[in-house]
């Protein structure tokens, strides 16, 4: 009886806990929010685009299978209740949500999804995702053309999907992803390529316009599957490249959010007020500078180990990028899984790099070529700012500015001695290392062609290993072994920034990219000037 | 005079041709694959997608063939289709041509509202306070950078006392197209002050004008009639020759203030190597050009009837 009424009482507890959440989530307003990167917003047919741009309105239009959780800092199911993972981790089977609806009013199905995942494969397509839903078994063959359909895709009934990969993998953290969008397959064939213009998802927000160059206005769907949400009314995306154009917008409470960039950060932070609403997080991009051991003294693991402890990131960091940084220690960001924090970055110790030099036979030191683009955090004006740090160990250093193209090009030929650039690192660690694997090409980004068999080893091991624990701590000793090899010098995680205004609740800290803001629990007090705006 | 403007009409041909080469050449040769930047190049794209999404643009043919495409295409008024907005060339620019034309004509109303009859003025009044004044506003005028200009105007009077919204389109409101106008227009009106005055001051000294008062004529008469038409035809060839590059640097304006017109369609085109619309672009802004061209010189024999075409 006792043990009932606690079971009882807990019960209630938690339903009024949940009740207060919800009480305390307002509805209705109006969001206006920034479509920061370069250039425009493409398409919107998330399948067909590359351009991070596009994938932030399509965020809130579409979902896929799962979607990133950055409160758990990992992929969590979406459009299923729950899967069973088979013994040997390669069939996995989803039971679908009943309640997923297109904004055309129909129920989604498994069929939807093989529709969906057999589209992305497709040749004609040419899909990003595809590297992602190239996991599931016969998937290349499509993309080979040598087949129509996935063979991996299985449907048991119109809500239970099962799914047979190649290979084992994370299901998640290759399915999770905006390019991998559940589209419905009327609305593709209606409309075809103006799908991009004016698409229709089963994600929180319906597409209502887009003024080509400027705004795209979203609202709620009310058939959205989480019940009373989103609460917000209406989402607007401003298309604002400049970062001081932003700034004014923000300052002028048109925004009610913005990506804070370099120029702005140091004033916020002095800023009493706009201080008190910022939100960063470690983005899982690695600043990087590999090195190319081909090059005679780069071959010679003291002098890279040289190389990193002469470098004060430190004050580099604070100085030149002023903070907008997290110091590196190793390849995997702070934010990764396999992340160790037992792990201390390289010391700043000028007389331990001297003695390092010495001892590879390099203390006269030598020249050194660095590849670099114009970017503000990781460009030419970075390489510059180290000259004066290796010219202590003898190592002249030559900047060469590339625009990104080039720089790739050079790369994937092996043509250079040194190059700084912004690699991914994340969100899966597996993948993340396994760019640096002998068996991944320069070409598909193993550009300093990394080839050492106890790093492949460590990595071959955790691909088939199926105890998560486990697999972990074989990425950890992979990281590890990387950075105690140092084939580059680990500059910086990107420090991404996010400053709200004073009414807004619920923008979140994405480390997979910061702009990635799922707004479907996104509310506004009754303080914003657009509460009621509809 | 008809027949002299269809001349023109037919001259166009060739130098669009010659154009459309130099730029298809120029666009083609440029190092870096439109599809490699095309794709999120922090993850390091899958050489099979590169490969896919060539295919599908037609870059894998070797570029004589495609340039005889375009020119098949332009022919029949095709422009192709974007790489990455999967849409025509033409629909795009379509939408984006009214904003930009609407920004540039009323930039060109400010500054000749306001450049002409200063530049008359200081002119009449020269070393006066009104001159001076004038003539430092113009020189900081043509100085001032465009973007600079328009970040001072969203500070002070979108931040520090909110009368107009500090960027976007406002589905045409005109309230959106102030800041942006007065950005684009102040250098091109600083420009017509200079001329204008510079004009007014050539033709005061001239014989017909001394004439024209010694015969006794009012001093309104002098300036409205004499003086007045004959610096018309050196501030129309400013105003016309200027209009051009106006239109053309609407690229820094539009993209401060999310202007959706072709100037930053130009530039986001351009950065991502989407080829076709980066040329149609280009070709509407030269036909832009070669229009206002056309109608100055025509206008030549309006604002001067000494001034015939045959």
């Amino acid at each position: 009886m006792k043990k009932k009424l606690t079971i009882l009482l807990s019960v209630l507890a938690i339903g009024m806990l949940a009740c207060t959440n919800a009480w305390a989530a307002r509805t209705g307003g109006t969001f206006v929010f920034c479509a920061p990167y370069g250039g425009d917003v493409f398409s919107l047919d998330m399948q067909r685009t590359g351009n991070t741009q596009d994938y932030i309105v399509g965020l809130n239009i579409f979902r896929s299978l799962y979607k990133w959780d950055a409160a758990q800092n990992k992929p969590v199911l979406a459009l299923a209740t729950a899967v069973d993972v088979s013994e040997d981790g390669m069939v996995y089977t989803f039971k679908l949500r009943h309640d997923v609806k297109f904004h055309n009013g129909r129920t989604m199905t498994a069929d939807d999804i093989i529709y969906s995942y057999n589209r992305i494969m497709a040749p004609a397509t040419a899909s990003s995702a595809a590297s992602y839903v190239g996991v599931i078994k016969g998937a290349k063959a499509v993309q080979d053309g040598k087949a129509q359909t996935i063979s991996g895709l299985k449907k048991i009934d119109d809500f239970t999907l099962q799914i047979t990969l190649d290979h084992v993998a994370d299901l998640g953290y290759q399915l999770y992803k905006i390019e991998a969008a559940i589209v419905p397959k009327e609305e593709i064939q209606a409309k075809g390529d103006a799908f991009g213009t004016a698409p229709v998802g089963c994600g929180p927000f319906r597409f209502v316009k887009w003024i080509k160059g400027s705004e795209i206005v979203l609202e709620k769907f009310d058939g959205y599957f989480e019940p009373g949400k989103p609460y917000i009314d209406k989402l607007v995306y401003k298309i604002m490249p400049e970062g001081s154009a932003r700034d004014m917008a923000f300052r002028a409470r048109e925004l009610d959010a913005n990506l804070v960039g370099g120029a702005q950060y140091d004033v916020y932070q002095r800023d009493p007020e706009i201080s008190k609403n910022m939100i960063e997080v470690a983005e899982m991009y690695t600043r990087f500078m590999g090195f190319n051991q081909a090059y005679a003294p780069l071959a010679d693991k003291r002098v890279r180990q040289a190389i990193n402890h002469a470098l004060n990131s430190e004050l580099i960091i604070k100085k030149l990028l002023k903070n907008k940084a997290f110091k590196a220690t190793s390849f995997l960001p702070t934010s990764s899984p396999a992340f160790d924090p037992e792990l201390a970055p390289y010391a700043y110790d000028l007389k331990k790099a001297k003695a390092l030099m010495a001892e590879a036979g390099y203390a006269g030191g030598f020249d050194l070529e660095v590849l670099a683009t114009n970017s503000q955090s990781y460009g030419v004006r970075v390489v510059e700012a180290i000259i004066p740090f290796l010219k202590k160990i003898g190592i002249r250093v030559k900047p060469q500015q590339l625009e990104g193209g080039m720089l790739s090009q050079r790369l994937k030929k092996g043509d250079y001695q040194a190059f700084i650039w912004s690699l991914e690192s994340g969100p899966d660690p597996l993948a993340s290392l396994n760019r640096f694997h002998s068996r991944t090409l320069p070409s598909s980004g193993n550009y300093i062609a990394y080839a050492n068999p106890v790093f492949d080893g460590l990595l071959d091991q955790a691909k088939i290993e199926k105890d998560p624990a486990k697999r972990l701590d074989l990425l950890k000793q992979a990281d590890r072994f990387f950075f105690e090899d140092a084939p580059g010098w680990f500059f910086n995680y990107n420090k991404a920034i996010i400053a709200y205004q004073p009414w807004v609740n619920g923008v979140e800290a994405v480390a997979i990219e910061m702009m990635l803001q799922d707004f479907t629990n996104l509310w506004l007090n009754e303080t914003s000037p657009r509460a009621t705006a509809k | 005079m008809h027949l002299y403007a269809l001349k023109r009409i037919l001259q166009f041909i060739p130098t669009i041709f010659f154009i459309t080469l130099i730029m298809f050449v120029l666009l083609n040769i440029l190092p870096g694959s439109a599809a490699y930047l095309a794709l999120d190049q922090r993850k390091a794209p899958d050489p099979k997608l590169i490969a896919q999404l060539e295919k599908e643009w037609g870059l894998d043919k070797p570029m004589h063939i495609r340039y005889l495409n375009y020119l098949k295409g332009l022919v029949t008024g095709d422009l192709g289709k974007s790489f990455l907005r999967k849409e025509s060339v033409s629909k795009i620019i379509a939408d984006r041509i009214w904003p930009t034309l609407k920004l540039a004509l009323a930039s060109l109303g400010l500054a000749v509202a306001v450049g002409l009859p200063l530049g008359f003025l200081s002119a009449l009044r020269q070393g006066s306070w009104l001159d001076s004044l004038s003539m430092i506003g113009a020189v900081s005028g043509i100085s001032m950078p465009q973007f600079w200009l328009g970040i001072l105007l969203m500070f002070f009077l979108s931040v520090k006392v909110r009368i107009f919204p500090t960027s976007g389109y406002g589905e045409g409101n005109p309230m959106y197209l102030v800041l942006p106008a007065i950005s684009l227009g102040v250098g091109y009106m600083a420009l017509i002050a200079r001329t204008t005055r510079a004009a007014v001051i050539d033709v005061l000294t001239m014989d017909f004008v001394r004439t024209a008062r010694s015969k006794g004529l009012s001093e309104l008469l002098v300036n409205s009639r004499h003086v007045f038409q004959n610096t018309m035809i050196l501030v129309l060839t400013t105003v016309g020759l200027q209009f051009g590059s106006l239109i053309g640097s609407t690229v820094i304006v539009e993209k401060l203030f999310s202007w959706p017109g072709i100037g930053s369609l130009l530039v986001d085109s351009i950065y991502q190597r989407d080829i076709p619309v980066t040329q149609g672009c280009i070709l509407v802004i030269i036909l832009i050009f070669l229009i206002v061209n056309l109608i100055v010189d025509l206008l030549y024999a309006v604002v001067d009837p000494r001034i015939k075409y045959q």
